[in-house]
């Protein structure tokens, strides 16, 4: 089945979002209302406080987007919405949200998975992207290393055997008292310091394909507590640097062995800046592609759900109405 | 003018198509609190039944709360979203009224109560009026026992309408001068909420999207956690 304009929505988590893309690459508009403010004094997204913002903003959000995209109502000709994996609340009302409005449109209702989208978000900016790539899937909930082998076509190499590297992030900013969320913050604290001070370790780096970051969060916990004068830059730095190194490690081996064309970041972590950095280092030093999807399409949006959307009408076509949330939902693989 | 009406509040989910013919269609399900799962597959059915588009509904009207909070924003936003889609004006009723609405042939005073989990119950009370019921006392969260003992303290007769008096029918039912209504009592109709709303219509009561809130009387527990520990 094919509908061109797609309106997607994306309430998984803290991002209140709605965009319109046009088949499946062609962002017509893409509004992104943070919480980031609502949940920055619990250190971390709290459920209710979420799925209570969720109906309040999204709303507006959408009439934002359709405002922005350009279009009247009846150009939309699909509504899509994440229904997994993520908060079951916050969900909960994208979905509905969805199904309400394609009832009233009488275009077809798409329920996306979230995974999927991240992935689908390379395309947005590049359409052309040519397969088999490797996709590092890295954000507060997520650490996946994929092998995309064609549209809609995934094997999951590996995944995170404990924290998400986000969480990771996330949970040393905290110890450190750094601000909420870390990412950002250590990031920004990284520029200033020094990567190499101290050599925090890098668990699996060269054995499977998963990942383990509980033992550099612990390692960097107990050097503070070892060290409190140590100067703070220089711990974020050394704690990213670990983090980074296994990450693009596993996805350069990961390229090598499958023959990939190309590399891909995608998820919130992708938007750090020492991770990009040495992403496209490795590309080159190895003569592939890398693909750094902007930080906008890499953290939580719509146009992303929107672009898997496309994707997933024209090859199951339209979902049915009776489609609830999957908190745990899994990114369907070929093997 | 035809409304919609969607009430999502408790452990049932229901829709129900009208206007001043009356109910034309309605449907009610519990199945396992899966609220999101049954409510679109509800509409479509109902509209079908009563032989209308959607696209002919002039307002929707919807069941505001209290009531558990997953349900209740399963059914707000899927009003929000039908209202918005179709630029009508929405009409928000609570579900303490709802209850009461159909209790209106007793002489007693109506409370109607609602289960709030952790040992709570939402509850409004209510007195007869020509035509209807009359709230009396705000929507409120309380514990079942301090709910008994102000009806007895109140010394009025009065009927328990709700789920919370079907789950604690003991209770109410041992305190004097309380009588409990039965199951068929137990939740808030979506052919309620359209009679009521219709009656409203015709006041021209409307609210526009941005002015309908959930009545959540709880405030998140971490919010509630985060002040007392501010201020402590
Ligand atoms: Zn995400």
């Amino acid at each position: 089945m094919n509908a061109d304009r797609i309106l997607g929505i994306e309430t998984s988590c803290d991002e209140t979002a709605a965009a319109v893309v046009s088949r499946g690459s062609d962002v017509m508009s893409s509004v992104v209302s943070s919480q980031i403010e609502l949940h920055r004094r619990y250190g971390g997204v709290v459920p209710e406080v979420a799925s209570r913002a969720h109906v309040e903003l999204l709303m507006p959000v959408v009439a934002q987007a359709i405002v922005e995209a350009g279009v009247e109502d009846r150009e939309i000709e699909a509504v899509a919405a994440t229904h997994g994996p993520g908060l079951v609340g916050a969900l909960l009302v994208g979905v509905s949200a969805a199904k309400a409005m394609s009832m009233v449109w009488d275009v077809p209702f798409v329920a996306v998975n979230h995974l999927e989208a991240h992935l689908y978000a390379a395309f947005l900016e590049e359409p052309d992207l040519e397969m088999p790539l490797v996709i590092l899937l890295v954000s507060g909930g997520h650490t996946m290393l994929i092998v995309m082998e064609d549209h809609l076509r995934y094997r999951v190499l590996g995944g995170t055997l404990d924290d998400a590297a986000g969480e990771a992030f996330d949970k040393v900013a905290r110890y450190m008292d750094l601000g909420y969320p870390g990412g950002p913050v250590i990031d920004q604290l990284a520029m200033e310091g020094d990567p190499a001070a101290i050599r925090f370790p890098r668990a699996m780096a060269n054995g499977g394909w998963d990942f383990s970051f509980s033992g550099v969060k612990t390692a960097v916990v107990n050097h503070v507590r070892k060290h409190p004068d140590a100067e703070v830059r220089d711990v974020a730095a050394s704690f990213q640097e670990a983090v980074v190194d296994v990450l693009v490690g596993k996805a350069r081996r990961a390229a090598r062995e499958v023959g990939a064309k190309g590399l891909c970041l995608a998820g919130g972590v992708a938007a750090n800046s020492r991770l990009r950095e040495k992403m496209l280092d490795v590309c080159v030093a190895d003569g592939y592609r890398a693909f750094l999807p902007s930080r906008a399409m890499c953290t939580d949006n719509a146009a992303m759900v929107a672009a898997a959307a496309w994707w997933r009408l024209q090859a199951d076509g339209p979902s049915p109405l009776d489609v609830g949330a999957d908190p745990s939902l899994r990114l369907p693989t070929i093997s | 003018m035809l409304i919609l009406g969607i009430e999502s509040a408790t452990t049932r989910v229901g829709c129900a198509i009208g206007g001043h013919e009356g109910v034309l269609a309605s449907a009610h399900s519990s199945r396992g609190r899966r609220h999101a799962e049954a409510l679109a597959p509800q509409i479509k059915f109902i509209a079908e039944q009563a032989g209308i588009s959607l696209r002919e509904i002039g307002a929707v009207a919807v069941d505001v709360g209290p009531g558990l909070y997953t349900g209740l924003r399963v059914g707000v936003t899927t009003a929000l979203s039908v209202a918005t889609t179709l630029r009508v004006p929405m009409i928000g009723v609570t579900s303490l009224d709802l209850l009461a609405f159909p209790a209106a042939l007793t002489d007693r005073k109506i409370v109607a109560a609602i289960d709030a989990r952790r040992a709570e119950v939402f509850h409004a009370s209510y007195r007869r009026v020509p035509g209807g019921v009359q709230r009396i006392s705000e929507p409120a969260i309380t514990r079942p026992g301090d709910l008994v003992a102000a009806i007895e303290a109140d010394g009025e007769p009065a009927l328990v309408v709700g789920d919370a008096a079907v789950a604690h029918a003991d209770l109410f039912g041992s305190a004097h001068g309380v009588e409990v209504a039965d199951e068929s009592f137990a939740h808030p109709s979506a052919g309620s909420l359209v009679a009521l709303a219709h009656a409203r219509a015709l006041r021209e009561e409307f609210v526009r999207p941005d002015e309908i809130e959930p009545l959540y009387l709880r405030r998140p527990d971490a919010e509630a956690k985060w002040d007392t520990e501010a201020g402590a």
